[in-house]
């Protein structure tokens, strides 16, 4: 398998395995905590925010990106901030192109998660507070428990979204060998050069192989989390 | 005093009104459908906020407009039935009992889970998953863990609705042998008139 592909394309898929992991799992709170509270509090604003949120599903990608670059480029408000401060740069390194990965996929985080919340029986929740239990500890061991599956599906979503997150990469991290160049990046740029089809071909095919293995994993996840009434779609 | 209830609750366009005041270890609150029964109940468990008003069971007060009192739900100890059950479909029936009985300060516990299985015929329910018992089980469960909370007084929402027969029947003698053997005041909600008076030391009317 190792020689398969080259040791070029398995960085390609490491690198693209790094991004998307971590633009799921850093953003996963998040994204819990927007689902929570858009399906469950009434407040001003809400419906701005959750338009906010859904941005990135409707906007072209590319200006996601370019949105990115205005607010954490070096110059930008939050760049220059964690720049000066921690020294963290963004733009066009692996952490920027999980953030723009992060943002792209939230939106679909957050649906699936606020759908699975939603359907969480509130009157399971004031079940808990008569017998005793803190509006925290009602989340925890209620709340929280039920909408497994969705936080499950959301993850998975997530982390395929962000294994073929393209625009707002290349416009925000852009294109660099071994740095930002992920699975989508590098079948494009196979496609530009000369004699690199069969390297496309083997990069897509395990595009399909890790997007299965997402899925198939998310599903077991919820199979094992005892919803058998659960679907993560 | 067991139960002081003088509230106006809004909901939606309908208001409900009510205003008793009842020392019966059992008290039975009867009236229409939509009369807001189970309103009144929610109010006393904390999970509805009435406009203004004043709630005291088991001798003290919960929720006093003027006075600013609101006592959060947990804080309450209400031992609230809930006609549909609640129970909580992701763990069994061993851990919903325990759910509340782990919450309650051991001195207040006034109840031991096996007394409780004993007492309500539930032994052998334990490890079940709570989504598929029927309906009486279910019943019998919700009210094991309502009185495992160690509460201070109970809430009782329609216990015999949807029960055959012989089933209501030794649910009423259940409720009859908590009323008779344990110092917690009851407030029940029925439409069934023979029920109420059969177990009610006091009988208040909503229109």
């Amino acid at each position: 398998m190792s020689g398969w592909l080259s040791a070029a394309e398995w960085a390609v898929i490491g690198l693209s395995l790094k991004v998307s992991l971590v633009a799921v799992l850093a953003s996963l709170p998040f994204a819990y905590a927007l689902a929570w509270l858009i399906a469950r509090r009434r407040f001003p604003g809400r419906m701005l925010l959750d338009a906010a949120v859904h941005l990135p599903l409707v906007l072209p990608p590319v200006v996601t990106g370019w949105l990115l670059l205005l607010a954490f480029g070096r110059n930008g408000p939050i760049g220059g901030w964690l720049e000066q401060t921690f020294g963290i740069t963004l733009v066009f390194t692996w952490v920027g192109a999980a953030l723009a990965a992060a943002v792209m996929a939230l939106p679909l985080m957050v649906r699936a998660m606020r759908l699975s919340i939603e359907a969480v029986d509130r009157k399971l929740v004031e079940a808990a507070r008569s017998l005793g239990a803190s509006p925290l500890r009602a989340f925890a061991t209620i709340t929280l428990p039920l909408s497994l599956p969705g936080i499950a599906a959301g993850a998975m979503l997530g982390f395929a979204r962000s294994l073929g997150e393209f625009g707002a990469t290349i416009t925000f991290a852009a294109n660099i060998e071994g740095k930002t160049r992920t699975l989508p990046l590098a079948i494009y740029t196979g496609l530009q050069v000369p004699g690199g089809e069969s390297a496309v071909a083997r990069l897509a095919i395990m595009a399909i192989v890790l997007s299965l293995g997402a899925l198939m994993v998310s599903e077991w996840l919820v199979r094992r989390s005892g919803g058998s009434r659960a679907h993560v779609l | 005093m067991s139960f002081e209830v003088r509230l106006t609750l809004r909901l939606g366009e309908a208001e409900v009104r009510a205003d008793f005041a009842s020392d019966a270890r059992l008290t039975a609150l009867v009236g229409p459908s939509g009369a807001g029964k189970t309103s009144v109940l929610n109010a006393i468990a904390g999970l509805l906020h009435p406009r203004e008003g004043r709630l005291l069971a088991a001798g003290r007060v919960l929720f006093d407009s003027e006075r600013g009192i609101d006592l959060s739900p947990e804080a309450r100890r209400a031992g609230y039935v809930f006609q549909d059950g609640r129970l909580f479909p992701h763990m069994s029936v061993r851990k919903n009992l325990a759910y509340g009985e782990r919450l309650a300060p051991p001195a207040e516990r006034w109840i031991t889970c096996a007394e409780v299985s004993d007492l309500l015929d539930i032994g052998d329910l334990l490890d079940r998953r709570t989504t598929n018992l029927s309906g009486g089980e279910v019943r019998r469960v919700a009210i094991a863990r309502a009185l495992l909370a160690a509460p201070r007084f109970l809430l009782l929402d329609e216990p015999t609705a949807s029960l055959d027969a012989a089933r209501a029947e030794a649910l009423l003698g259940l409720i009859e042998r908590i009323r008779d053997a344990m110092e917690v005041p009851i407030l029940l909600v029925s439409h069934s008139r023979a029920e109420v008076e059969r177990l009610a030391g006091q009988i208040v009317e909503m229109a």
